[in-house]
């Protein structure tokens, strides 16, 4: 078994596909760097990430798989699934290695893989664009928090940007600790040091809210239940399309 | 301080006023099924706010599991009509409310910036004449799109027998209009609601194509020329309030999607509103599973190039319930099976049950790469329990509709899970 250690980055695998061919040692099995290694194994590289290599690797993807598919591979790795990295070498592998286009070859599992995540991560950024929810702060910012399975905020900044140019926002993503504030003229990636309350349960407090947020809130909430018809009120079907964990956040699922 | 205290006074008084209000007039909206948000897609333009996603975005799901995509509210509940199926019929005695031009556009503005929804379904009631409430209507889109340069998606309702000019105009600020048919027949219409006739219906329909129309022919000659109502128009039919049997409906779904500009025929299964009215029929329950089986027929209309008369005919005017029309099809007509998953043309994949129209793009550019079997078949997204009586793809023991019989495989996808029958037991399919 070989084992390539590399530091968890796009760069990094990438890095390591360039070190593969340079070898002529394909892993099977990426690691993380320091992570307990197994029993038993014949070879172990140690990758360090290099902008050269990272360069020509993705020079020599882009001529040989469309720009979108280029553009699901790092979708791909945003999903952050254990597995993902060796799977998107095995699918860059397959595409250096075939004469001919291979990304429409859905009857190769790998292949088909990728695509499947990238339909999961993708979605996962519809149901962000769909459910967040901005509480507007005293000073006029709209603020949002939420907590998505994939780290898709990156893929969402650019509708937001788009649709509410003419007020600032801070989306914060509370597992991964980051989010993304706008300015009225850029959006840029933003980290805190000290936390305030509503950078850890996501909701803002009354004392920072502005003066007539609450009274949107509950006419939001007043309409949500004012729409629904009793007579075929489908509890599975709501959960199915507004899943549990999104609630938490949902300003009309408040009470 | 005197003077704060009077304006907060006077907020939270509004503010009680504007909640009454919109609780009343969603109550009075929500039977409408459209809420889509497709069909345009227009990025932000300077100083504005909004834009539209050419997909749709639902921003929240009601508990009925239906879509909230837009503000789907009547500008008043008020109406000089008295038709049988509507909640908001004259003769009914219900909390009745109108809202300010002002008032319904700060309401959509400020609940778009929240992300709470895409933009806003205006309809109203019918005051004093069509044309006086049409022109409130476009009231409303003109003042969000000049005033507050709103680039979000806006769905106007069409008033029954307002006046072209008025529809033109409507046709500038709005993304989609619709006009809703809700009784599929004439004289069913006449019965349920005298003030109207298919006319009055149909005109506005027919100004709402035009419109898109010749805007179309304007854009190819000037870029810039403005879009006339750039996602089409919809409307909607209430199922089960007449007589009107599935083939009525459908084929009148099928007329009204050779009209360039519709993009959407909504179905709405009757709802008893007005339960003491006995022009309509008394239901227990709505007619939620024959609504279902209409969209699906309405799907293969649209996106399986099936005909009307394949799904529904004189000899089968009315969709199974029990089992899907596409099903339904294949079931009557075992000659087209077993269809070679390596070699069929796409029309012929889309007619198999169990395969969709992703799964039927997939294998269309897989199988170029090698023969695909089961297996791979299965995770592309194929439904195997249905497809595998009517495809074969050189490795599946034949067992295919034509060997089972229609009846066997139809009582195979119809059972019940839980139910086990045995199989050494005979049984007999009695023709009801």
């Amino acid at each position: 078994m070989v084992i390539f250690l590399y530091d968890k980055t796009f760069d990094g695998l990438l890095t390591a596909v360039y070190e593969a061919y340079f070898r002529k040692s394909f892993p099977d099995v990426l690691l993380a760097q320091g992570a307990p290694l197994p029993l038993f194994y014949d070879e172990l590289v140690t990758i360090y990430t290099d902008d050269e290599k990272v360069d020509r690797v993705w020079k020599g993807l882009q001529k040989r798989i469309s720009e979108s598919a280029l553009s699901c591979l790092a979708v791909c790795w945003l999903s952050e699934l254990p597995e993902v990295d060796i799977l998107l070498f095995r699918y860059i592998r397959k595409a250096f290695d075939s004469p001919k286009s291979i990304e429409l070859n859905f009857g190769d599992t790998d292949i088909l893989e990728v695509s499947k995540i990238w339909k999961k991560v993708n979605q996962e950024k519809h149901r962000v664009i769909e459910f967040v929810r901005f509480q507007k702060a005293e000073d006029g910012t709209f603020f949002a928090a939420m907590e998505p399975m994939y780290n898709v905020l990156p893929l969402v900044t650019s509708h937001f940007k788009d649709r509410f140019a003419d007020q600032k926002w801070l989306l914060y993503d509370l597992k991964r600790e980051y989010g993304y504030y706008y300015d009225l003229t850029e959006v840029s990636e933003v980290r805190f040091d000290n936390k305030d309350s509503h950078l850890l349960s996501g909701i803002l407090n009354d004392n920072l809210m502005a003066e007539d947020e609450k009274i949107f809130q509950r006419l939001w909430k007043e309409y949500f239940k004012a729409i629904t018809i009793r007579e075929r009120i489908n509890p599975r079907l709501h959960r199915q399309h507004m899943p549990v964990r999104f609630w938490k956040y949902l300003t009309e699922k408040q009470n | 301080m005197r003077y704060i205290i009077a304006v907060s006074f006077q907020l939270n008084y509004m503010d009680d006023n504007v909640l009454e209000k919109l609780k009343i007039l969603a109550e009075s909206a929500k039977y409408d099924v459209s809420c889509s948000s497709s069909g345009t897609t227009r990025s932000n333009q300077k100083n504005g706010i909004g834009n539209a996603a050419g997909w749709g975005i639902c921003h929240s799901f009601a508990e009925d599991g239906r879509c909230i995509s837009l503000l789907k509210i009547m500008l008043t509940n008020y109406c000089i009509y008295d038709c049988a199926y509507c909640i908001n019929r004259r003769s009914n005695d219900l909390k009745r409310a109108t809202f300010s031009v002002s008032e319904l556009v700060n309401l959509t503005i400020e609940f778009y910036r929240r992300n709470y929804i895409e933009g806003l379904f205006l309809s109203s009631g019918v005051v004093r004449n069509p044309d006086y409430t049409m022109e409130r209507l476009v009231r409303v889109a003109k003042d969000l799109r000049l005033v507050h340069r709103f680039n979000g998606y806006i769905h106007l309702k069409s008033i029954p027998g307002a006046s072209r000019e008025l529809v033109n105009e409507a046709g500038l600020y709005a993304d989609r209009l619709s006009v809703n048919i809700e009784i599929p027949n004439e004289k069913s219409l006449q019965l349920l609601a005298p003030e109207k006739d298919f006319q009055s219906v149909f005109k506005p329909m027919s100004y709402i194509q035009q419109g898109v129309l010749q805007s179309a022919e304007e854009r190819k000659k000037y870029r810039y020329a403005p879009r006339f109502a750039p996602a089409g128009q919809s409307t909607q039919m209430i199922v089960g309030a007449s007589a009107e049997n599935d083939k009525d409906i459908l084929r009148l779904s099928s007329s009204l999607y050779q009209r360039p500009s519709m993009k959407r025929v909504y179905y709405s299964g009757y709802i008893p509103v007005n339960t003491y009215d006995n022009r309509l029929p008394a239901l227990k329950q709505p007619p939620l599973v024959r609504e279902n089986r209409l969209y699906q027929a309405d799907w293969l209309l649209r996106f399986y190039e099936f005909k009307v008369d394949e799904i529904v005919n004189d000899a089968f005017p009315d969709l199974d319930l029990e089992i899907d029309p596409k099903l339904s099809w294949a079931l009557r007509h075992p000659e087209a099976f077993p269809v070679d998953i390596n070699k069929a043309d796409y029309e012929m994949l889309l007619r198999i049950p169990g395969i969709g129209v992703k799964s039927a793009k997939l294998i269309i550019v897989s199988r170029r790469y090698g023969h695909l079997g089961a297996s791979q078949l299965k995770k592309i997204g194929v439904v195997m329990k249905k497809a595998q009586y009517f495809i074969t793809c050189h490795e599946l023991p034949v067992r295919t509709v034509n060997e089972l019989t229609p009846e066997v495989v139809r009582s195979v996808l119809t059972r019940k899970p839980g139910k086990v029958s045995d199989d050494r037991q005979l049984v007999l399919q009695f023709q009801e």
